[in-house]
């Protein structure tokens, strides 16, 4: 099953030589464009989407921190606030419209931007090849063009931040009228045109990098390297990609009929509303709620877009550091592809409350339920995993449990969302936010923390430190904890998310404590942030050296190359593979690298 | 090459691979298009109107030009290059050909007074407009590649005997052709 015969494609004409064992020997010549900027290196274009992601996780953790400081002390000003957003904040204190702004942003940002460029775009690139056995990726040119169409799409809403009238503040979903009309709001002028130019540039660089990240685990996988031998990042990260490609066209194409009615007078989701000041629309028959169907017909397998990669290291990392085999690892892959599955039939139930026919709401509420099956299959083997492991708590392997443990508590308020007749009072409300942001957000970012700290050897040869690491990990823990628990409570008691001040609701006031704390907790918790980002760049020139080439003890084949690989992967040979990625602790042996040929006294195969 | 080739003489090249899987990809945007056409039908305020007959003359077109491709697939891998040349010249005028008939087609509309966008527009017709000018446009693309091979095809510095590009070329060809066929029994009979 060698791949070298058909992986060359760029050199465009069929005659390079036979065997490609030695091809990569000659030696290539690279510039500081080609290996830095315009690289075609899978480990290259990985550590690019991976650091314009930490560049947009801190804009759009710093804004969270910005409207967060509005709903703590909404009484307050802070001088220093209109210094830094001008006429957004006059007085010190947050304006109505860039309070919006900020939340939509920092919406967008950390689903798209963050958590999925910053996280599958990563650890899509730099594992599939390494872990299947590939010099590079199926089409090193469209994985260029991947990262390079994120980058303008980076920059594209990176410059909605500064125009005039601000950045689009409809809300991330972009629900029209708020989307449609640039009369209804300040954001939805300029701000909403670059918003949706952002996004449909963000979807081609989706599209690129899930092809080929399918195409790549399909076709290029090396000898023996049969689909059940596969690590699980590598089945986790080919579901996710396949969600990509079969959800984001549709979000597409519900951002066309939205441009239509912005810019060219349709009716697709316009009707004859009135607008203060203006009188009653000329569009007719149009219908708000078709977006919200196209919209979240990606919007829901987008979370398991987000949610698939990091469960997919979370299984790696756990098995490691646990030195034992993965439980369960059909159950697992079985699992994600029930996930992946569901996640097409599930979208409705984000629109409960639209008018939805309930019979029709019924279904969609079973269908949500069952995906508590495949979560609670996957938590229970990750338990099991660690049963009686040989645990070692690496920075990586304290990420991973954290992973869990945040499954566990966000998967659960799922259940109760899902079920229409609770979803009436609990919709639009905190208890939403803080479920996503636990089960959604937060655990997928301690996915990509664990992700980080665990193949950080094998992207820049050196350690992170761990001390730092440690400190991280507890205050992040901690504080996750400590600022969305206390959301559900007043999600229950009905405080609707979105509004900018809930001093004057009789209500809500009684949250004002509450809202400080959680507000203060943010804050601490994005400072530690800065820590890790100072740990990860001065490791990157500064950090421990790696010395081993093996430094986990990990059966998987990256860590069968240098430890500081260069183009190509591996100087000679691609490895064989004689077996799957578990056996941690066969046999009286503490580990069996996935090139061992298995023997004839083994005990099982 | 050949080696490997005939140990694994099953295995699809990565790049048709990935060709099929955009396709998929493509398909799931028309058929969240077409589906937001059955879900808006079904309200209020939809305008009941006879496709342009221009239509049926583009969708003969693009027939015959999956025909011509197919042939100058088949006359590339027997190195009749003249009549290869020809043939994917022929098949990108088809093409072109094509889009024009349809946007014939948008136009035979406007004149019945039927408005495809702006505010006298009903999302009936919008909707033919907005799917049938996307579908246009992914014909567009089939041309531009055909375009890239036909240059390569002339070119003298390169001898090309890799028949990837014209499968390629082919294949997509097909899909956008398919593709049409769906749409046009959608919008006679199905939507």
């Amino acid at each position: 099953m060698s791949n070298e015969a058909v992986l060359h494609a760029h050199s465009g004409v069929a005659t390079h030589e036979v065997h490609g064992d030695h091809h990569h020997e000659h030696h290539h010549h690279e510039t500081f464009i080609t290996k830095y900027v315009f690289s075609q290196d899978h480990k290259m274009i990985a550590k690019q989407f991976l650091i314009t992601g930490m560049v947009w996780a801190v804009i759009g953790g710093l804004m969270s921190v910005l409207f967060r400081l509005q709903l703590g002390y909404p009484e307050s000003t802070f001088p220093w606030l209109e210094d830094l957003l001008g006429k957004w904040a006059k007085g010190g204190r947050i304006t109505p419209e860039a309070y919006y702004a900020l939340v939509t942003t920092h919406g967008t940002v950390l689903v798209f931007f963050v958590l999925t460029a910053g996280l599958s775009g990563t650890f899509a690139n730099f594992l599939i090849p390494l872990q299947v056995g590939a010099r590079d990726m199926a089409s090193p040119f469209l994985n260029m063009l991947s990262y390079w169409f994120f980058f303008l799409a980076s920059v594209v809403m990176l410059s909605s931040i500064f125009v005039e009238t601000g950045p689009f503040s409809g809300g991330w979903t972009a629900y029209p009228p708020l989307s449609a009309l640039g009369a209804a709001s300040p954001g939805s002028k300029t701000g909403m045109d670059l918003w949706i130019i952002s996004m449909a540039l963000f979807v081609v660089s989706s599209l690129l990098g899930g092809l080929n990240y399918i195409a790549t685990i399909l076709n290029m996988r090396t000898k023996g390297m049969s689909m059940t031998r596969m690590p699980l990042t590598i089945w986790a990260l080919f579901f996710t990609a396949v969600l990509g490609v079969l959800s984001f066209p549709v979000l597409f194409s519900g951002f066309i009929l939205l441009i239509f009615d912005r810019n060219f007078g349709t009716s697709f989701y316009l009707s004859d509303i009135f607008i203060a000041g203006q009188g009653a629309l000329p569009n007719e028959g149009g219908s708000a709620i078709l977006y919200q169907h196209l919209f979240w017909f990606l919007g829901h397998p987008e979370v398991y877009i987000i949610l698939l990669p990091a469960m997919g290291m979370v299984s790696e990392i756990l098995s490691v550091n646990s030195r034992k085999p993965i439980f369960g690892y059909m159950a697992m892959v079985g699992s994600l592809f029930a996930i992946a599955i569901l996640a097409f039939l599930v979208w409705a139930h984000h629109m409960f409350v639209t008018g939805l026919n309930p019979f029709l709401g019924s279904i969609f509420v079973l269908l949500t339920l069952l995906i508590a099956v495949p979560s609670a299959i996957k938590v229970f083997n990750w338990l099991t995993t660690l049963w009686r492991g040989n645990i070692r708590f690496t920075p990586g392997m304290m990420f991973a449990i954290g992973f869990v443990s945040l499954f566990i508590s966000g998967g659960l308020t799922g259940i109760w969302l899902g079920n229409s007749a609770l979803d009436i009072h609990l919709h639009d409300t905190y208890f939403v936010i803080a479920h996503f942001h636990i089960v959604m957000g937060v655990a997928s970012m301690f996915g990509m923390f664990a992700g980080i700290y665990h193949w950080f050897p094998k992207m820049y040869g050196r350690y992170l430190n761990n001390t730092l690491g440690y400190v991280h990990f507890w205050v992040t823990m901690i504080g996750a904890y400590l600022i969305f628990w206390p959301m559900h409570y007043e999600g229950l008691a009905g405080m609707p998310r979105r509004y900018y001040d809930y001093s004057s609701w009789e209500s809500f006031k009684q949250f004002i404590e509450l809202n400080r704390f959680i507000s203060t907790v943010a804050m601490i918790v994005f400072a530690v942030q800065l820590l890790f980002l100072f740990n990860f760049f001065y490791s990157i020139f500064k950090g421990r050296k790696v010395k081993t080439q093996n430094p986990w003890g990990s059966n998987t084949l990256e860590w069968t190359t240098p430890i500081r690989p260069g183009h190509g992967n591996w100087p000679g040979e691609i490895p064989e593979v004689h077996r799957w990625a578990y056996d941690y602790g066969k046999d009286g042996k503490e580990f069996i690298p996935q090139t061992t040929p298995v023997g004839a006294d083994e005990s099982h195969h | 090459m050949t080696t490997v080739q005939t140990k694994q003489p099953q295995r699809i090249h990565p790049h048709k691979f990935t060709l099929w899987v955009a396709m998929g990809s493509i398909v799931m945007m028309f058929a969240a298009l077409t589906s937001a056409y059955i879900v808006k039908k079904n309200q209020s305020n939809w305008l009941e109107f006879d496709i342009p007959q221009v239509f049926w003359y583009s969708t003969a077109v693009i027939l015959l030009s999956s025909v011509t491709v197919h042939l100058a697939a088949k006359a590339f891998k027997a190195r009749e290059m003249g009549r290869y040349r020809t043939l994917i010249t022929v098949t990108a005028v088809l093409g072109v050909l094509f889009i024009s008939l349809q946007w014939l087609g948008f136009q035979s509309l406007e004149s019945r007074n039927i408005a495809l966008t702006g505010a006298r527009s009903n999302s009936a017709a919008s909707f033919l407009f907005v799917i049938t000018g996307l579908h246009m446009l992914h014909v567009l693309g089939g041309v531009i590649a055909l375009l890239v091979i036909f240059i390569r095809a002339y070119s003298v510095k390169m001898k090309n005997y890799s028949s990837l590009s014209i499968d390629l070329a082919a294949t997509y060809w097909h899909f956008v052709d398919v593709l049409w066929i769906y749409l046009f029994i959608f919008y006679n009979w199905i939507g």
